[in-house]
């Protein structure tokens, strides 16, 4: 893909996320860090091509070590974020 | 699905991408900003976190399908055979991850959420250097170089915003925790020249990250991630322990912007997505943050503030009368009372008080008392931390309000409660130009016609360092002992002498 087209999807992004985000509950800022940790993760996807990619043992390794890192706060992530908002109960009438 | 058909375009790299590839990660994209739209509301939270899981499941399979381990020596052409080992390596990998992931989720105490953030965004801007340098030192595989290994001028600019970004982001949230896990003090540490060390080593990474896109020696690029770490690290140190919740939203944000560096470099959409949304989204609320605390963020990375507090000009302090409570004389007069407000802070949390105080709220709504909760934006140790206190010691979120929302209803109610909160009422805030949290929001409580005021002592004060006009106001009882004991003897004194 070119640049162009790349950056356009990025600065529609921004302003998508710019919208979402001012509509999240203050009640739910802890909740919206801990899942936007999760997501940012998905920075998987490079560790995974360097770890699966062959002709540089260096690189290879540094792309595992970048699989576990992402991996645990994939995981933690979105495990923290539903434990957290497994709390979060309406007033029982 | 032809899955050779897939291997083989997924080897082209940069230029050919493969369409299903490619809707599959603008999938996960699409999956990911639901995710964070199902926040608007704690009845939809869930469900927008399973879309969260779903996006992050077909982003990693897609690229598992589309990158597998291949025999060595034939990455070029046509596919040979997936490598065993290789791919028993990144499934090992991701499963250790998992299953630390996991452990840590589970055990974490919901104080500590601070702390676990932070180590989580380090994990984040670690992951996007190791993968910067992968990209670096194997830039073919990531079809951002020619065949002669020469990477393209706009990849070597995207990757070193990427191993800068990620690198700051790795060495600030290590400093973070660090300090919101008490293994460094909370006070400022200040260099001298600090402002120009800091400008000096961020123009020298500007500078090479340029130079890199005339020359892609190694020096260039380890020096860049060098500096890169160092300046995450001065960065941080200087900012005071009262600010943290910016600094753990401003991580937040930076994590976000490497992952979509990241996303530049290899043309990824789910990547370029994701990154924008989660660096809006720490943006924002570091901005959130820096409002509630009538700071600018330019202050706030200057740093300085919030040393832990101290006796300061305390010794000038005039001796003024305050009058004292006891547990029963407070279960009295809310048990009396139409409305009561709740303010808690920080310093209930630190108590473990917020059980005892649910306890105490039931209590008073069986005698027939109207119940709220009055949040401010800091009160805990990062955005809406208080709310997910409350929220685990089984309070309802419709009884807990926002600074804004329920500010106006002070002056209507009879008793307000404030326990282990202290600058976030002070009304000097309102009219005290000199003072140093001048033009802060702050919750109204002055205005109720009774103020409990739950404190350990009359000597400590906020972390700003100033006195409170509320504790020597006519209509203010000071309930002095720790928070937790204090509401515990609350509920004793409810129990015993209601019905």
């Amino acid at each position: 893909m070119d640049f162009i087209a790349i950056f356009s999807i990025f600065v529609l992004a921004c302003f998508v996320g710019y919208f979402v985000v001012w509509s999240v509950t203050p009640a739910l800022h802890t909740p919206l860090m801990s899942v936007t940790n999760a997501i940012s993760s998905v920075i998987i996807v490079g560790a995974l091509i360097a770890s699966a990619a062959a002709g540089s043992a260096s690189s290879k390794w540094l792309g595992l070590a970048a699989v576990v890192m992402a991996s645990i706060n994939i995981f933690g992530g979105f495990a923290v974020t539903s434990r957290m908002l497994a709390m979060y109960k309406k007033k029982e009438r | 699905m032809d899955v050779q058909a897939i291997l083989s375009a997924a080897t082209g790299g940069h230029g050919a991408v493969n369409p299903y590839a490619a809707i599959a990660y603008l999938v996960s994209g699409v999956l990911f900003i639901l995710a964070l739209r199902g926040l608007s509301s704690p009845a939809t939270a869930q469900s927008g976190n399973r879309f969260g899981m779903i996006g992050m499941t077909i982003a990693v399979v897609t690229t598992l399908l589309t990158h597998m381990p291949m025999k060595v020596g034939d990455a070029t052409n046509s596919y040979v055979g997936v490598d065993p080992v290789g791919l028993i390596e990144i499934l090992a990998a991701i499963g250790i991850g998992a299953v630390i992931g996991i452990v840590m989720a589970r055990r974490i105490a919901m104080t500590a959420m601070p702390q676990l953030v932070a180590a989580f965004h380090s994990l984040v801007g670690l992951a996007a250097v190791a993968v910067a340098a992968a990209a670096y030192l194997n830039p073919v595989a990531f079809g951002i170089a020619d065949a002669t290994g020469q990477i393209f001028t706009v990849s070597r600019i995207e990757m070193g915003l990427g191993i800068a970004i990620g690198a700051i982001t790795f060495s600030g949230s290590v400093i973070a925790f660090l300090k919101l896990n008490g293994n460094m003090s909370g006070a400022p540490i200040m260099l001298p020249g600090r402002h120009v060390i800091n400008l000096g080593t961020l123009a020298a990474i500007i500078g090479l990250v340029a130079y890199f896109t005339f020359d892609q020696s190694p020096w260039v690029f380890w020096t860049v991630t060098g500096l890169s770490f160092l300046i995450g690290f001065l960065l941080i140190i200087p900012i005071g322990g009262a600010d943290m919740p910016v600094v753990v939203s401003m991580l937040n944000s930076y994590s976000g912007w490497a992952a979509a560096a990241m996303g530049f470099t290899l043309g990824n959409t789910a990547m370029i997505i994701t990154g924008a949304l989660v660096g809006s989204s720490g943006a924002i609320l570091s901005y959130i943050m820096c409002r509630a605390m009538n700071r600018s963020f330019i202050s706030v990375i200057a740093g300085g503030f919030g040393a832990d507090a101290g006796p300061g000009d305390g010794g000038s302090k005039e001796q003024r009368p305050w009058k004292p409570g006891s547990a029963d004389d407070a279960a009295f007069l809310m048990s009396q009372a139409e409305n009561v407000i709740i303010v808690p802070g920080y310093g209930m949390a630190v108590a473990q008080a917020q059980h005892a105080l649910r306890e105490m709220a039931d209590l008073l709504k069986k005698e027939g008392v109207n119940v709220k909760y009055a949040i401010h934006p800091v009160a805990g140790r990062m955005p809406g931390h208080m709310n997910v206190l409350l929220a685990e010691a089984n309070v309802p979120y419709d009884e807990v309000f926002e600074l804004e929302d329920i500010n106006g209803e002070f002056a209507q109610c009879d008793v307000a409660f404030v326990i282990g909160a202290n600058d976030v009422t002070n009304p000097s805030a309102k009219t005290d130009k000199t003072s140093p949290i001048y033009g802060m929001p702050v919750l109204d409580v002055e205005k109720a016609k009774t103020v409990l005021f739950v404190k350990r002592s009359m000597g400590g004060v906020g972390y700003a360092g100033v006195d409170n006009d509320v504790f020597y106001m006519d209509q203010t009882m000071m309930l002095l002992g720790d928070a937790k004991k204090m509401a515990d003897d609350i509920v004793k004194a409810l129990n015993g002498g209601g019905h």
